[in-house]
């Protein structure tokens, strides 16, 4: 009663809050952190930390979501959320949608599951929140990556024969192994700098992943996102 | 201020010493080996993982007894720890030192003994 008062004394005050109970009424502004928290904790960890037990790996149902400031790119992050495709061909956890088949083990489509469309203004304001997220930046340098080039077969030869990548990632549709994150939209999907980190050493962002540490070098780690990049714009949007 | 009371100290100290406590603890050698190896190796450890469509070296069959007791299990030990190019194989196969103990490795090697029916030699 007393903050109505005050903002009595004030014009502007009262217009403001006028103006907000209005657009929660209405609808009108849709809020991200709202959204975050009713639609998408149930699958994603918003507030950290990474799993630090097999267990919990095995049981992550979505990508982390408390660093996701450092990690996506918004625009890309806005654009997917309203039309959502799979990143991970074989889910979040590949042990929990194989079968063995004839020719070996096969991803069972029948497993997994497809995330939710957003209509065009609620990505927009959980964009926005998800960009608020900024767990783990003492992790990620400024700068960390210098833009530069690298031929397609430099690039795919360092990727697939000196590091053994193709093993578990997919360069095009169709191409690659499938218990990792396609790597063809990685340049689009996620930030130069966390990349560059991750990279480095996968564990420090994610203890128990199964993305091995390449001891990729300095330079090897610039390459690496050259190549990415390479990769993210042969790639027809 | 009201004071603290004894419970919510004991509890609080309580926390603080659990969070001390390194964060990791170990892993059953079948549970490593769900996560990290059947990408590649397979669920029946037979080399015929999700991944192996497209790879230019197969991975080894760990049911195999004659492929597997020709390895000692310190060269199995050294090939998980560091990875295929330590022993002089595959760059495929990547080095785990970062997500698994000496311990668990070791607990592995004796799982993939379980898996050949095998030891070195025989």
């Amino acid at each position: 009663m007393s903050r109505i008062k005050g903002a009595s004394k004030n014009p502007l005050k009262l217009v403001a809050l006028a103006a907000m109970t209005f657009a929660s009424a209405v609808g009108w502004a849709a809020d991200g952190e709202a959204i975050l928290n009713a639609q998408c904790s149930a699958c994603h960890n918003l507030a950290g930390p990474a799993p630090a037990t097999l267990d919990a790996l095995w049981n992550r149902k979505g990508p982390d979501l408390f660093y996701a400031g450092n990690k996506y790119q918004a625009a890309w992050m806005e654009k997917w959320l309203q039309k959502p495709t799979r990143i991970r061909p074989a889910g979040m956890f590949y042990g929990n949608h194989i079968k063995p088949g004839a020719k070996g083990d096969e991803v069972d489509a029948t497993t997994l599951v497809t995330h939710p469309a957003l209509p065009a203004t609620d990505a927009k304001a959980v964009t926005g929140a998800l960009m608020q997220r900024k767990g783990r930046s003492d992790l990620v340098t400024a700068g960390a990556y210098v833009p530069g080039t690298i031929s397609r077969s430099s690039g795919e030869m360092l990727f697939d024969k000196f590091k053994g990548c193709l093993a578990c990632h997919e360069i095009e549709p169709g191409y690659g192994g499938l218990s990792g994150p396609e790597v063809y939209t990685a340049a689009k999907r996620l930030q130069e700098n966390y990349l560059i980190s991750y990279l480095r050493n996968p564990q420090a962002w994610d203890p128990k992943t199964f993305m091995p540490n390449k001891r990729l070098s300095d330079t090897d780690l610039q390459k690496f996102v050259h190549y990415l990049r390479l990769l993210g714009e042969e790639v027809k949007p | 201020m009201r004071p603290m009371r004894w419970s919510t100290f004991v509890t609080v100290g309580a926390f603080m010493l659990i969070s001390t406590i390194p964060a990791l603890a170990k892993e059953r050698a079948e549970d490593n080996y769900r996560t990290y190896c059947v990408q590649c190796h397979g669920m029946q450890g037979n080399g015929k993982g999700i991944n192996i469509r497209d790879m230019s070296v197969l991975p080894r069959d760990h049911t195999d007894a004659k492929e597997m007791s020709a390895r000692s299990d310190d060269d199995i030990f050294k090939v998980i720890k560091e990875g295929g190019v330590a022993i002089n194989k595959s760059v495929l196969m990547p080095a785990w030192a970062d997500v698994m103990t000496d311990e668990e490795i070791r607990d592995l090697v004796q799982h993939l003994r379980k898996l050949c029916k095998c030891s070195y030699g025989k």
